[in-house]
């Protein structure tokens, strides 16, 4: 047990409390990183809630929901599996993080099914983006079908007015929208990606019986890391999807 | 002084290995500060030599030495080096990468590994800047500020960036060292109104590390997503608002100046007790004025934007707020002064940086007063004025910090002494280098003379001579330091652990520390700074 205290810290105690500590901190600058991109998605929505509105609809809620019921069953996993390792059952441990390692693994894959239909659709924002409220058919708004947007009242408004129709500036909003949904997404998935690969080390020293009772540090701090992944799954979903 | 000759003791951090690898792949936090210290130091003599050239070329109301664009992308070199690669890191990385450990009594920093993956990660950041210029430089200024960065900029302007978010890493690893480090590893005894001031000080600067650079890390990323993949976040062509950079950029850039003027305020809380042979006066209310600072800072970044298109309310709200900052900022000034009010004050080298530190920190922050003030700040914005107000907290405040703390504990650092008299000498001439490059710009940015052209009326000539006759005086008085350092590695006289007769943990290790700092942990059973009690034996031991 004393082998895994390094030489710089007095007992196990101490080295748990900062290791701890240092993974709260950590997420403490992610909830800031984060924090900035809802700040700029809460911005915009306030100056353009039509065209979120109308982008909102072409996501599939559907595939949406079961991402984040896979998400909190990971997070669950990950739960039992801190619970394993500090009752001394390390290889019940890795069981559990194979378990979340494989739920997350299908979380990215839905994921990945979702941008493809984004790029068959040319949702992604750039030069083949496109968006025609008339041909999103089943995604389209119920009742008003042609949005006027108060140009004046919209910082930047002016700058489009002149040559455009009021459904090609919805378009351009709409790609803002996107563009949101792409960076926030995909670097919550990049999040996803390096937790992934953290478990699997996690798991790999549990199956080998690296941790009990005395010391499972690695176990307890990777898993704050993937409950704090899942948790910003947890606001980007209804923002994302469900607001509308 | 007492430099009696010792030999230094046998095994210390420096003597534990003399090859490349021991020092690259070293996780002893003094070895990482000197890699530190080296590298910022390299950084500091590039973006000093920008300034060279753009201050030569403002000599002449002409644009004779250089293109505007060259001289764009001078100005913007300078400062992304000076800030990102020297003046964010200076204090904190080197001198707080070396002290704090020492100073609360532990082996090294929580995190000793993460402590050498943030130099790495420094050099990766400064890399990527210094690639930036070879290649051709930026021309945004420091600021990075849309659409300019993201849209009209050559490309060059995503490496520099990139470079700025890398480091930016760097520094958060710091931050979140230092936290953890206070929290868990101070020695037995050691409670938190124990600590001296330099580790609040450094405290205060982490949280606003941790907390404010994954912001400008967020307004990077999405420039560099806007600028890479084409899809737009700021761009005005897509009903994006250029201005919600700018609110993430100073959210993070402003309270970035206190990471670099706090913990040169802490090195100066050390000298001026020490100095000063006595307790600091109001101890609880410096430290707790190093976290108000922390706090108060990262609500008041609109005073950078008074004349960005921000409405009226959001004007005065941050006008308001950034005048708050003022009170804590005087209480540490008032405490210094009462510090050193009937002490027995020796005016050695440290002891000049401190008080040139509180001189021009003073006239810094009573210039920031004058552009917090909305009305005023409409008539002086982007002039010279500004220019002169930030040198004045940044260079007058971080800078000097850094060198007195450099100097005040370089006997500790390397177990020599560097020479008195050219200290004295080199700090006297950065204080008056540093006022005749600055006052000037002052006078003629009141005048109307804006920032960021090379070329300028003539009734202008003037000041911009007297400015660069500073400049010039300025340069050879940073290169002073710089040479003696260097000679008294060898020829110095050897330090004793304590040669100032200063109170602090760091005194009781041993000049320069063996790699575990202390033989064994200290116990503390007293409060910071316990000068008082012996004033008699230190009065005697100081004027020999
Ligand atoms: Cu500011």
């Amino acid at each position: 047990m004393t082998g895994h205290v390094a030489h710089h810290f007095d007992d196990a105690e101490q080295q748990f409390h900062a290791a701890n500590l240092g993974m709260w901190i950590f997420l403490a600058t992610e909830v800031m990183f984060f924090g900035s991109l809802f700040a700029a998605y809460t911005a915009y929505r306030y100056m353009f809630p039509e065209a979120f509105v109308a982008g909102s609809h072409s996501l599939d809620v559907v595939m949406g929901t079961i991402n984040t019921a896979v998400l909190l069953l990971s997070s669950l996993f990950v739960a039992l599996a801190v619970n394993a390792a500090a009752t001394n059952r390390s290889r019940a441990a890795a069981g559990f993080l194979v378990g979340a390692i494989v739920m997350g693994v299908v979380f990215l894959g839905i994921k990945a099914v979702e941008y493809a239909d984004k790029f068959a659709h040319n949702h992604v924002p750039g030069a083949h983006f496109q968006f025609h409220r008339e041909s999103e058919g089943e995604h389209a708004v119920d009742g008003e079908h042609h949005v006027s947007v108060n140009e004046s009242a919209i910082p930047g408004g002016d700058f489009q007015a002149g040559h455009n129709s009021p459904d090609r500036t919805l378009e351009k909003r709409v790609e803002l929208f996107f563009s949101l949904y792409f960076a926030m997404t995909g670097l919550h998935a990049l999040h996803m990606v390096i937790g992934v690969v953290l478990l699997g080390i996690v798991a790999y020293q549990a199956w080998r019986g690296a941790y009990s009772q005395t010391y499972f540090t690695p176990v307890e701090v990777s898993g704050l890391y993937w409950h704090f992944v899942d948790i910003v799954w947890v606001f980007l979903f209804p923002l994302l999807y469900l607001i509308r | 002084m007492t430099t009696e000759l010792l030999a230094p003791p046998e095994r210390n951090y420096l003597s534990a290995g003399y090859t490349a690898r021991s020092w690259l792949l070293t996780v002893d936090h003094k070895r990482i500060a000197i890699l530190y210290m080296v590298s910022i130091t390299l950084f500091f003599f590039v973006g000093g030599a920008a300034a060279v050239l753009f201050r030569l070329e403002l000599m002449t109301p002409e644009g004779d030495l250089v293109i505007s664009e060259t001289y764009n992308k001078l100005f913007t070199l300078h400062g992304i080096v000076m800030i990102f690669l020297f003046l964010i890191p200076a204090v904190p990385a080197v001198l707080g990468n070396f002290l704090v450990p020492l100073m609360i009594g532990a082996r090294d920093l929580a995190f000793p590994r993460i402590n050498l993956l943030s130099w790495y990660l420094f050099m990766l950041g400064g890399a990527l800047v210094m690639w930036s210029t070879f290649v051709g430089g930026v021309d945004t200024g420091w600021t990075f500020y849309t659409p300019y960065s993201s849209t009209y900029a050559n490309t060059n302007v995503m490496l520099a960036a990139l470079g700025a978010f890398v480091t930016g890493f760097s520094s958060i690893l710091t931050g979140l060292n230092f936290i953890v480090t206070v929290h868990t590893m101070r020695a037995p005894g050691l409670r938190w109104f124990r600590l001296p001031l330099f580790i609040w000080a450094h405290y205060a600067t982490s949280l606003i590390m941790i907390l404010g650079t994954p912001v400008v890390a967020a307004a990077i990323f999405l420039v560099a997503l806007e600028r890479g993949l084409g899809i737009g976040i700021f761009d005005p062509k897509l009903g994006g608002d250029p201005l919600l950079f700018q609110h993430l950029f100073w959210f993070y850039s402003h309270p970035a100046v206190y990471i670099m003027v706090l913990p040169s305020m802490g090195v100066v809380s050390e000298i001026i007790a020490c100095f000063s042979r006595k307790r600091i006066f109001g101890y609880r209310f410096v430290a707790m004025s190093s976290m108000a600072i922390a706090v108060i800072g990262f609500f008041v970044w609109g005073h950078h934007m008074f004349v960005s298109g921000q409405s009226v309310y959001a004007g005065l709200v941050f006008s308001f707020l950034s005048m708050l900052v003022a009170i804590p900022s005087a209480i540490k000034v008032f405490n210094w002064t009462a510090t050193m009010h009937k002490g027995h004050v020796w005016l050695s080298t440290p002891m000049l940086y401190a008080l040139g530190f509180i001189g021009l920190f003073t006239m810094g922050g009573l210039t920031g007063l004058f552009l917090a003030t909305v009305a005023v700040d409409v008539h002086v914005h982007d002039t010279y004025f500004v220019v002169a107000h930030f040198h004045y907290i940044m260079v007058g405040g971080s800078v000097m910090g850094y060198l007195g703390g450099l100097h005040f504990w370089w006997p500790k650092i390397t177990g020599r002494m560097y020479p008195e008299w050219w200290g004295r000498f080199s700090a006297v001439l950065v204080f008056f280098g540093f006022n005749l490059t600055f006052f000037p710009q002052f006078v003629v940015g009141y005048l109307g003379m804006p920032r960021r052209y090379h070329t300028y009326p003539e009734e202008f000539q003037i000041y911009n001579v007297m400015s660069t006759a500073g400049a010039s005086i300025l340069g050879v008085a940073y290169l002073i330091p710089l040479i003696y350092f260097i000679w008294s590695l060898k020829y110095g006289p050897r330090a004793t652990a304590n040669p100032w007769d200063a109170r602090g943990l760091e005194w009781e290790a041993a000049s320069p520390p063996i790699t575990q700092n202390f033989e064994t942990t200290p116990i503390v059973t007293t409060d910071a700074y316990p000068y008082a009690e012996d004033e008699q034996r230190t009065e005697e031991t100081l004027l020999v």
